[in-house]
């Protein structure tokens, strides 16, 4: 019982961190039609941020701040500058963020090194906590409540703001929203934004459950993440977290109770599945 | 050359869509008040003219709007400038509720006309909580003629707004487009011509994304023969 108990909190710090990636890149998606491979690389700038300010300052929660804000203005940044020109043009679109992803990754690369670095965090993120005889890991728990709160902040600030309203229904058709007098564009750069914050977010909690940060790990999580989006259904928030869910516990279960490797294998299954039998995602729409 | 009875002067508007020159030099007028139907055969460019006016497609060419030029401006200038726009098949944001799809439309400095809107449409203020792609047709294009009427506008493009409606609920569309126009200028593409000769004053006629014909309804419906070479129909009268 402890071991199921154990598995499933950690699936769902699992879950929480794909989710913190995956719904950023699935608003992009959904508002934008932009497949952003340099998502990958803000989870590294802000896994180095975090590491960098968090040893500068000795403050790992000043470190996580300082990411969210770097990151924030850069992916604003990198819209405004680079993106806007390509809109409607998928295949320089997706030259231009994987070139991103591979150029910021090798720059972090010669700078810093290929070794990881560690990342202090503070003491009793690495103890544990007793739940039902299971001893959890409490850097789970912070994962799984910024998660939620993430959640919860963003499903108000979708519902509930004019912003909100613009993107949810830009996830729709984009044109008419335009054809109602809204400026898009700066719902565009709104939501890019957001994805850096909410990815630097991921990239800095990452380094915190691993207790260091490396240049490959925007890389790796970001294959798990499309795999979230796309079982959840590209542009869908709420299927994002379902899917993220998931995944992560099914991994966690198949990697404990299957093969060496089962958990990977089984996420792979579940993503060709979802492909045949449901192409638009679990809460994503028919494309019209 | 616009005259100040002139709402919309369109000149040499073309517009290609991928290989296709859809639209080859289009021009027409359309003069102050009531209702200009642009009229043609299925794929001839009515609703690419349209969506090239709005700046949904790319275009060139030279568009006036009061005498303003607004070829050059995005979408979302050319509507805030008062051009109101009803698309063919509604396109409200299924996802939404019908308050939610109007509050989206209101446009910044308003004023925001809800009392029209739900004196027009009163079905629409029973249901301000029920999501849009709940709705039936007819409150579909209710919401989506709603979302442009509840802004001022100088001119409001309506795109066969009777597209797969029952026939009693086209009596009901068409009385409120009669209301409509009389409170705005209208260019109204549509292919019932029964609901045409009841609303339009003017028609400008397409055929293979050029203008063939311009002039008053009743002279082009009232001819059969002229009516059969230029639509393809003939008109019950």
């Amino acid at each position: 019982m402890s071991t199921f108990i154990l598995l499933t909190i950690t699936g769902l710090g699992l879950a929480a961190l794909y989710f913190l990636v995956a719904s950023g890149l699935s608003l992009i998606y959904g508002l934008m039609d932009v497949l952003n491979f340099a998502h990958g690389a803000f989870l590294t700038m802000g896994g180095y941020a975090a590491w960098l300010i968090g040893d500068a300052t000795g403050s790992f929660t000043l470190g996580v701040l300082a990411a969210l804000v770097i990151c924030t203005l850069l992916a604003a940044l990198m819209e405004t500058t680079l993106l806007r020109r390509l809109y409607g043009s998928h295949v320089p679109q997706v030259l231009l963020t994987v070139g991103l992803l591979l150029a910021i990754t090798a720059l972090i690369r010669s700078i810093y090194g290929s070794d990881a670095h560690p990342l202090t965090t503070p003491a009793w993120m690495n103890e544990t906590t007793e739940i039902l005889g299971a001893p959890i890991p409490n850097n789970r728990f912070l994962l799984i409540l910024v998660a939620v709160a993430v959640y919860l902040a963003m499903s108000a600030f979708l519902a509930r703001t004019r912003y909100g309203l613009i993107i949810r229904a830009g996830v729709e058709n984009r044109a008419m929203v335009t054809a109602l007098g809204i400026d898009v564009r700066r719902a565009f750069t709104l939501v890019f934004a957001i994805g850096g914050a909410l990815a630097a977010l991921a990239g800095a909690l990452t380094g915190a459950i691993n207790n260091a940060v490396s240049p490959e790990q925007g890389i790796n999580l970001l294959i798990y993440a499309f795999i979230v989006v796309i079982i959840g259904g590209l542009g869908s928030f709420r299927g994002s977290a379902l899917a993220a869910i998931l995944v992560g516990l099914l991994q966690q279960y198949a990697n404990f109770y299957g093969l060496v490797g089962a958990g990977d294998l089984i996420v792979v299954l579940m993503l060709a599945a979802i492909l045949l039998i449901r192409p638009q995602g679990l809460l994503g729409r028919v494309a019209t | 050359m616009s005259t100040p009875e002139t709402v919309l002067s369109v000149s040499s508007l073309d517009v290609h869509l991928g290989e296709s020159h859809v639209l080859q030099g289009v021009s027409f007028e359309v003069r102050s008040g009531g209702v200009t139907a642009l009229l043609g055969r299925n794929g001839v460019g009515k609703t690419t003219t349209l969506r090239g006016l709005l700046g949904l497609v790319p275009r060139k060419g030279e568009i006036l709007l009061e005498g303003r030029d607004i070829s050059r401006l995005h979408t979302h200038e050319v509507v805030r400038l008062g051009v109101g726009y009803v698309p063919e098949n509604r396109d409200v944001f299924a996802g939404l509720t019908v308050q939610e799809n109007l509050r989206l439309a209101e446009r910044p400095g308003g004023p925001h006309h809800y009392d029209l809107v739900y004196e027009l449409f009163p079905r629409l203020r029973e249901r301000l909580r029920q999501r849009a792609g709940t709705m039936s047709g007819g409150e579909q294009q209710m919401l989506a003629l709603a979302r442009a009427l509840l802004n001022d506008n100088r001119l409001l493009l309506i795109d066969e707004p009777s597209q797969g409606l029952a026939p009693h609920l086209v009596t009901q569309l068409a009385d409120a487009l009669a209301r409509v126009a009389s409170l705005v200028t209208v260019v109204l593409v549509e292919q019932n011509l029964n609901l045409v000769r009841r609303l339009a004053r003017d028609a400008v006629v397409l055929d293979q994304g050029r203008v063939v014909w311009t002039g008053d309804v009743g002279g082009l419906l009232n001819d059969d023969e002229r009516t059969r070479d230029y639509l393809g129909v003939g008109v019950a009268r």
